[in-house]
């Protein structure tokens, strides 16, 4: 056990990360109002928040803001943390269709439609609410909601798998200079481990996009990707399992392993950018990626550390698997 | 590096073979002409662009599988062994790389022909012919780089046709999507400036291949 630190480096950033990615909570936000339009005269609105905190006195302040101009609520009634129910007299003349709440700190951008337009109002002085308690949070965010600890999870899957098939194309290369069956049984090791990464890949993102986008599977070029790569490596091991003589097998199975290697890079990194439009992934085709979310790098904190952590793990199951793929076929012998 | 007169003569042999072998050509034709008629049979009636883009690109795709299986098969063991005595490993999969490109683009430009024939040129009447045309060339040049080397790792498995479809498809993939795109925004009429990324992905593509078979196949002939 001389490499002892960097395995319990991987259990401590797994541990930290996974336990911080599930426990950390979702910002406070406000997810509804009803009734959802407004008109000029008396309206009573039910404001729902989400990890919101609204018995605490400074966080229920709240006022409208149209176009720039505010008007405040009349009365405030905390029905209970999540709950705000708002006496307004909505004033007539208000110029756009669409009016912002803020409830304390939180905002609700075009919160309602707005009826009866006309050339504005005089400004009202209302208070503002309390800076809310400093506890670290993740983004609150509509259609992801509680889904964006999947990041930590879904994400460092993929650079394991691309760590590995990297590692396995490079034991490829060095099977061909001398046809080392040893660089063989690695690059293989490297490529079952990778595909078990991809597997779980596969599975988180599947999941989440039945919680975002509302199918398992769509026609997006990263699950094009992700579908080919999982085919390559397969086809790989019908590939190998075709040849019976070990030398050759591994001549061939390398061959094919540099070749699949470097069309993949391509397929990964190039044509997504040829039609970047096409994604639904943050990030691409104009969707905004998550460092968008992320300003005060609160998911960086956890995203790095879960992705060194995973990948580290990924070497720690690929030499377990080398190892006892060897030992067998010493027993075997 | 490169031998030109040893690849010109491979190139010769390729064209001396098929030409006393043109069953095989012959075979090659016939499979479009009947995947193209298949595809009449099946689909009847009228179809939009992209139905009429996906399918021709889907015939070309097996006319191309069917086509360059061929190639690392018609000589037994012992032949190939001459040849890469005779000259170096590198021209053969270069000569052999350039004859079933030059193959293929024969091949999609009569399939084309017989799939216009058959399924009817409405969906060329907005096309840009020229893109489009490229298109076809890009598209058959690229199966039959990548297709090339994935016949000589498949020859050598001794696992002819059926391990080529499993080791061929997702490799070609990014090409095939990268082509059908192209051609469908040519059958659309869109302009140069927008196609032309999907051509330079698709060139990008076949000089990779290209390269990586230069590099790979001196590993790969060898017992």
């Amino acid at each position: 056990m001389k490499h002892w630190w960097w395995k319990s480096l991987a259990i401590g950033l797994l541990l930290f990360a996974s336990i911080a990615a599930l426990w950390t909570p979702l910002s406070p936000a406000l997810v509804h109002v009803e009734p959802d339009r407004i008109a000029p005269g008396p309206m009573e609105v039910l404001v729902t928040g989400y990890n919101s905190n609204f018995s605490n006195a400074g966080s229920s302040i709240s006022f409208f803001e149209n176009d720039g101009q505010r008007f405040c609520p009349e009365r405030t009634e905390v029905v209970d943390d999540r709950h705000l129910r708002l006496f307004v007299q909505v004033p007539g003349g208000l110029r756009s269709s669409m009016t912002d709440l803020q409830v304390g700190q939180l905002r609700y951008p075009g919160a309602f439609y707005t009826q009866e337009l006309g050339e504005g109002i005089a400004d009202r002085n209302c208070e503002e609410g309390h800076v809310q308690d400093g506890v670290f949070t993740f983004p609150n965010r509509s259609i992801l909601y509680e889904s964006i600890r999947n990041l930590h999870f879904h994400v460092p899957m993929w650079f394991t798998m691309i760590a590995l098939m990297a590692i396995s194309m490079w034991k490829s290369t060095q099977v061909l200079g001398n046809t080392s069956l040893d660089r063989d049984r690695d690059a293989l090791a490297a490529v079952h481990v990778g595909l078990l990464f991809c597997a779980l890949g596969l599975m988180t993102g599947a999941l989440w996009a039945r919680a975002t986008w509302g199918a398992f599977w769509t026609s997006d070029v990263k699950l094009n990707g992700a579908a080919v790569t999982a085919l390559i490596y397969l086809a790989y091991l019908v590939l190998r399992g075709s040849v019976p003589d070990a030398h050759k097998r591994a001549r061939l199975a390398a061959i094919y392993n540099i070749f699949a290697f470097m069309l993949l890079v391509m397929f990964l990194f190039v044509v997504p950018r040829l039609n970047a439009v096409d994604s639904l992934h943050p990030g691409n085709g104009g969707n905004s990626g998550f460092s968008d979310l992320d300003l005060d790098n609160r998911l960086r904190i956890i995203f790095y550390p879960a992705v060194l952590g995973w990948i580290l793990l990924g070497l720690w199951m690929y030499d377990l698997r080398r190892r006892t793929s060897r030992l067998n076929e010493l027993l075997e012998q | 590096m490169i031998r030109t007169t040893e690849i010109a003569g491979l190139i010769r042999l390729e064209v001396a073979l098929d030409l006393r072998q043109r069953a095989s050509w012959a075979g090659m034709l016939l499979y479009v002409v009947s995947a193209v008629y298949v595809a009449f049979l099946a689909v009847k009636g009228g179809m939009g662009t992209s139905t009429w883009n996906a399918l021709f690109w889907i015939i070309l795709l097996f006319a191309a599988f069917n086509a360059l299986a061929r190639s690392f098969q018609r000589e037994d063991a012992g032949r190939q062994l001459y040849l890469y005595t005779l000259v170096d490993p590198r021209s053969v999969i270069l000569a052999r790389t350039i004859y079933n490109a030059l193959t293929m683009v024969l091949l999609s430009l009569l399939s084309l022909t017989f799939y216009v024939l058959f399924m009817g040129d409405h969906a060329l009447e907005q096309a840009h012919l020229g893109q489009f045309l490229l298109a076809v060339v890009l598209g058959g040049i690229g199966f039959a780089t990548v297709l090339t080397l994935i016949a000589a790792i498949a020859s050598r498995a001794g696992n002819g046709a059926g391990l080529m479809a499993i080791l061929g498809f997702p490799l070609v993939l990014p090409l095939l999507l990268a082509v059908m795109r192209a051609s469908k925004l040519s059958l659309d009429g869109v302009a140069w400036s927008v196609t032309s990324t999907y051509f330079l992905g698709s060139a990008l593509l076949d000089v990779i291949t290209l390269t990586l078979a230069w590099l790979l196949f001196p590993y790969l002939w060898r017992d």
